[in-house]
């Protein structure tokens, strides 16, 4: 059972994105980050453990050649072994700035000189992977960021080739140990699935084929893939094979956040039906196949949610947003 | 975002114009003829040649300024006239109605079902005149054209693009509150019952596979909604059942344009933000203005036909009453160009407009832009 904490209240709304929630855990402090966008702005904040707004701060994406403010499509923590960086991606670039969001460290301009008029332009998807940070672009192309341990030299390493149509979504794990082949999958409007393994450069090791909906939300746990579609399904599959192990059907609508909490193997998946759902994810001993078991099902009234995080590492409570929402939800389990 | 968004913007709210003063014409007992010849004159200029090219150029969308400028030129494309006050209504009405019919539509593509029911419907006022007909089965063509070849990825951004472009807009419309498909918070219901879009399953079961595809558990779960099957695909052909209501006319002699809109519950942070920031995109905007109406072929009344203003409200006094109250920054939107029945003022404005066959000679200028800010300053 959960029941609803006391709400963040946003200065803005959020938009009708996916994987429109970023959090930042600090237990050190004892304070959680929260990302959100808005549109041509993101909005940052921190916040006390029962939900107290301390310190927020608004982001905006590069102007450039163009008629309207460019709108941004993701803003994410990535949380790398000597540093955290915050990402944002918009329809003009990738901006790269210290976990605070107070100092730029880092511009990319998204080149578009030979795309056609009708094609939008834009950088969706994040995620680090060691020291790597790797983001998504409208092409197809993961482009991988090698990230210093400090200061801005941040350097382009490598773009990867694997998908044909927009990237939507990014994860990664730590390698599992020697034999563990796979720990990064990237996912497109298609619903494609390319898994691969991180290092200097970087190795596609297999392609899971969609199934003509787009798949906007991806997470990897213990080398098993999880995706939501947009027509409302939550796939889990081998990552080294491709192989299908559980085909859920979770959601009447489109999919439009997933989250982990690998320590406890909780997956939470949210969709613009009003729902989050909770599923405990397990390896069977038997066959060592992926396993699932719904454990909760909470509904957001007349809000079609757009992002969902876990807000701790045991997955004893989460934070929700929904689009024309000026505030993020925050559930806690009883 | 999606650079395809326009025309299903245009025709939508387009559409739920043509819906409310159908309603209206009748409701307040202007003559059938002339009520047919208004109708058409808005829908013949809607679907021109000249503007549907323009229209389906991939383009940004642009303000919200802007396309309520193009609006109120198309209102006054005939013999009516409306009161600000009155098509502030109007507008205000159009917005909210195609904000619910993409909030609920049940997948993405399915905006071209919602963009279809309005052509059918505007097919329906329009029988008697086969060459808009013509004109509008063009457009239904171009559309199929186009949209019939887009991928589920490329539709789900042009609905989002479509949902930030209508963010924080929570009016409150009396026939929504009615009917129970807004709350009185200005936010519209998610039901979590009835069909699932169609191409999706029913919510409930978990299915696991072994190595070679074959399905060897199945367990369900409670879902929390009360879901049914799709019953069939709506048709994207010219004729056809399109099985989705969203999109159809909810407005008839029955079911009134309620008189009453509720207050206007906007998120004003927001909204201020946006009408303080000096716009730098002014002069862009303008060139698009000066594209789209230059393409609109008004039609000038032919003889000696009289007009007549067209009243959202029930009488008068609550039109001037709600001009009064209504709030400063829900009226500032408005580009102030109101076609007035004044030949001369109508020529200046056709100039502007970039219908230059009115003029000898086309004003010599570097840019069309500045051109047309300036002559918006010497209004």
């Amino acid at each position: 059972m959960f029941r609803r904490e006391r709400s963040i209240p946003l200065r803005c709304s959020a938009a009708a994105l996916c994987n429109n929630l970023s959090v930042l855990q600090v237990p050190s402090r004892n304070l959680t980050h929260f990302g959100v966008v808005h549109g041509p702005s993101a909005q940052l904040l921190s916040a006390a453990p029962e939900g107290v707004p301390l310190a927020q701060r608004q982001l905006h994406a590069k102007e450039g050649a163009g008629v309207s403010p460019p709108l941004i499509t993701q803003v994410h923590w990535c949380v790398l072994p000597f540093r955290v960086l915050l990402v944002l991606t918009s329809h003009r670039g990738i901006q790269m700035y210290e976990s605070d969001g107070s100092v730029m460290v880092y511009w990319h301009a998204l080149d578009s000189g030979d795309v056609s008029p009708v094609q939008a332009v834009f950088a969706r998807g994040i995620a680090s992977s060691g020291h790597f940070i790797c983001v998504g672009t409208w092409s197809g192309r993961v482009l991988v960021f090698d990230i210093p341990a400090k200061g801005p030299n941040i350097v382009l390493s490598e773009e990867l080739a694997g998908h044909q149509t927009s990237v939507t979504d990014i994860a990664t794990e730590p390698a599992q140990g020697q034999d563990c082949m796979a720990d990064m999958v990237t996912a497109d409007d298609s619903g494609l699935l390319c898994v691969w393994r991180s290092g200097p450069e970087f190795k596609l090791m297999t392609q899971i084929p969609g199934f003509g909906v787009p798949c906007p939300s991806v997470q990897l746990w213990h080398g098993t893939v999880a995706a939501g579609y947009g027509d409302g399904q939550v796939r889990l599959y081998e990552a080294s094979t491709g192989t299908l192990h559980v085909q859920i059907s979770a959601h009447a609508r489109a999919i439009c956040a997933l989250d982990l909490a690998p320590e406890v193997g909780k997956l939470l998946s949210a969709a613009e039906d009003t729902f989050v759902h909770i599923w405990k994810l397990s390896r069977s001993p038997k066959s060592g196949h992926t396993e699932v078991e719904h454990c909760h099902a909470e509904c957001v009234p007349d809000t079609q949610v757009c992002g969902v995080r876990f807000c701790d590492p045991s997955g004893s409570s989460f934070a929700v947003t929904g689009y024309d929402l000026a505030e993020i939800l925050r559930f806690s389990s009883v | 975002m999606s650079l395809r968004t326009l025309p299903l913007l245009f025709l939508n709210l387009g559409g739920e114009m043509l819906y409310i003063l159908d309603q209206r014409l009748r409701a307040q007992n202007i003559p059938a003829d002339k009520a047919r010849k208004v109708l058409n004159d808005i829908i013949s200029t809607m679907f021109n040649r000249k503007f549907m090219e323009e229209l389906f150029k991939p383009q940004e969308l642009y303000s919200k300024k802007a396309l309520r400028t193009v609006y109120d030129r198309l209102a006054h494309a005939s013999i009516m006239r409306l009161n600000q006050a009155s098509m502030d209504k109007l507008y205000d009405l159009m917005t909210m109605a195609f904000k619910y019919q993409i909030l609920l539509c049940p997948r993405p593509k399915d905006v071209l079902l919602i963009t279809f029911n309005h052509l059918d419907t505007i097919k329906g006022f329009i029988q008697d005149s086969p060459a808009i007909l013509h004109q509008v089965e063009e457009t239904f063509r171009q559309l199929t054209e186009i949209y019939g070849a887009l991928s589920a990825g490329e539709f789900q951004l042009i609905r989002q693009t479509l949902l930030i472009f209508f963010q924080d807009l929570h009016i409150r419309v009396s026939i929504f509150l009615k009917d129970r498909v807004q709350n009185s918070n200005g936010r519209f219901v998610l039901p979590v019952s009835g069909p699932v879009p169609w191409g999706t399953e029913v919510p409930g079961l978990i299915r696991t596979f072994n190595d070679k595809g074959k399905e060897v558990k199945k367990i369900e779960f409670k879902h929390g909604g009360h879901y049914v099957t799709a019953p069939k695909e709506g048709s994207f052909e010219l004729y056809g059942d399109r099985v989705l209501k969203l999109g159809t006319n909810m407005y008839s002699m029955n079911r009134p344009v309620e008189t009453h809109m509720s207050g206007a519950s906007r998120n004003l942070a927001s909204r201020t933000q946006e009408s303080i920031a000096p716009n730098p995109l002014a002069k862009e905007e303008l060139n698009f203005l000066a594209r789209l109406m230059g393409g609109m072929e008004i039609k000038k009344p032919s003889g000696p036909e009289p007009g007549f203003r067209l009243n959202l409200f029930t009488t008068d006094e609550e039109e001037e009453q709600a001009a009064l109250s209504r709030p400063e920054e829900l009226s500032s939107e408005v580009l102030n160009i109101q076609a007035t029945q004044d030949q001369q003022r109508n020529e200046e404005l056709a100039r502007i407009m970039g219908e230059f066959e009115v003029m000898d000679q086309p004003r010599q200028s570097a840019s069309k832009g500045d051109d047309l800010l300036a002559m918006m300053d010497e209004l």
